[in-house]
């Protein structure tokens, strides 16, 4: 828990990764798809590194079954902060 | 058996590209800083975006820049001319992507396992470069590396020769990568006392004292003659025969007599068709340790007969260090682009005969001979630790 996160600190966090990762930040929205913004599974993967380091919470392959846009993301990590 | 040629040739060395490290060698020009060849004006935003560049250790960086030249001076900027099943892609590298592999283990180390990079894998693996240029290019005949050390990218450019002869492709984009300029790299080559402490690559001079690591890709285009002059291409040369041997006498000294290089050698020069006589210039392996260069020559010797004294033999690592997994190819290119322009480049630096090292090494450029008017011929070699020999054989257009 290295970082008190508040719902924009924590888009701000998944919007910088995405951009690290190599995603047009001036694609980069809520409702853009990771597909759209050329974001993967390995990706995903990096993002889980940099969350769970950051927030202090484990994410697991399974919880992004259903994630479709960059909002969705944001919301998960959102939830499992709490 | 079907002729294959080089339409196109790309490279990224310590003096530039392909064209680059032709005109410079033949100046005189070399490219050692701080005891390395580094490809110092490589910037890897000119070819990837920031996606595919953080997707690739830089050997397969390098790899993907030698690439993109290689197909435009192919003249395949605006297309495949082939079923792109019927193109294929071999690279050769010593290692792979030792960067990453160091990177991900200072990870490990410093911060557990959860820490270490997804893209890891990916980026490690020694076929990396033929996967990008597969991908980047929608090559998809048989693509994959071969890992035979200091003589990869030699043995990638046979082997590519093979596909075309059997007909498993039309054409294959061949060569070699190797990013090893790296803190375990250097700690590994120096503790084998392999490195030159001098910082001078000094093939065949008395004075040579190790190797100068440098690092690079060269990738050449090839394809099926025939294809290749229905389609109008503009051929540079062929690539006549290809030999390769094992020493089997130890993990990484050459046998002391030459036994294997001088029979790659002479298995290229069967497979081309010729005979010594018909060779007019080497590039020899050339790394400036005490053992190859002694052993290179006696190959040599032992290969070519009399023929070996009269030819020139010189190395393209006075110039541009030792490129590991990524020299035989960056040499291949050197070569043929030596033979178009029928010139000898040197030797630089060779100035004090060691013993029994008697040959021609060409301390400064010079037109290159042929005896009877056909387009020059010359051999390259590449010797690697494991005692892996390969010989490419090429001819001038």
């Amino acid at each position: 828990m290295a970082t008190t996160a508040t719902p924009q600190s924590i888009e701000e966090t998944v919007i910088e990764s995405l951009v690290t990762f190599g995603a047009d930040a001036d694609a980069i929205n809520r409702d853009a798809t990771l597909e759209a913004i050329d974001i993967d599974s390995l990706d995903l993967v990096e993002l889980t590194q940099v969350v769970e380091e950051t927030y202090g919470i484990d994410l697991e392959g399974s919880d992004f079954k259903k994630i479709k846009t960059v909002g969705d993301v944001v919301d998960l990590v959102v939830a499992k902060v709490g | 058996m079907r002729d294959v040629v080089i339409t196109g040739v790309g490279a990224v060395t310590p003096l530039g590209g392909a064209r680059g490290l032709h005109e410079r060698w033949a100046a005189g020009e070399t490219a050692f800083r701080d005891g390395e060849a580094p490809c110092a004006d490589f910037d890897v935003t000119d070819f990837m975006t920031p996606k595919q560049a953080r997707r690739a250790d830089r050997a397969t960086q390098l790899a993907v820049a030698a690439g993109d030249e290689a197909l435009a001076d192919a003249g395949w900027a605006d297309g495949l001319p082939y079923d792109p099943e019927l193109i294929g892609c071999v690279l050769g590298t010593g290692i792979g992507g030792i960067s990453t592999i160091e990177g991900n283990q200072d990870s490990l180390r410093d911060k557990g396992p959860g820490s270490v990079s997804p893209l890891a894998i990916p980026l490690m693996m020694g076929n990396a470069g033929s996967a990008a240029i597969s991908l980047r290019h929608d090559l998809r005949g048989p693509v994959f590396s071969v890992v035979s050390a200091c003589a990869a990218g030699s043995h990638a450019i046979g082997t590519a020769l093979r596909m075309i002869q059997h007909g498993e492709a039309t054409a294959v984009v061949t060569g070699g990568a190797e990013a090893p300029l790296t803190p375990l790299s250097r700690a590994c080559f120096a503790r084998m006392n392999a490195l030159s402490p001098t910082g001078v690559s000094r093939p065949f001079d008395a004075r040579r004292d190790g190797f100068v690591m440098g690092e690079g890709a060269g990738v050449l285009v090839l394809e099926d003659g025939d294809a290749a002059r229905a389609r109008g291409a503009r051929i540079l040369g062929t690539l006549r025969g290809y030999g390769a041997s094992g020493d089997a006498h130890h993990i990484t000294a050459p046998h002391a007599e030459g036994r294997g290089g001088a029979r790659a050698m002479t298995v290229a020069i069967n497979d081309a068709g010729l005979t010594p006589a018909d060779i007019d210039y080497v590039n020899a392996h050339g790394t400036s340790t005490q053992l190859n260069d002694r052993a290179e020559t006696r190959a040599l010797k032992l290969a070519l007969g009399e023929r070996a004294a009269q030819i020139p033999v010189s190395s393209t690592k006075s110039a541009i260090g030792h490129l590991l997994g990524a020299a035989g190819a960056v040499e291949a290119i050197a070569t043929v682009l030596a033979l178009r322009d029928r010139i000898a480049p040197p030797t630089i630096g060779w100035a004090q005969a060691d013993e029994d090292m008697d040959l021609d090494y060409v301390p400064t450029t010079r037109p290159l001979e042929t005896t009877d008017g056909t387009p020059p011929i010359a051999i390259s070699n590449s010797f690697g630790f494991g005692g892996h020999n390969a010989t490419l054989c090429l001819q001038a257009a």
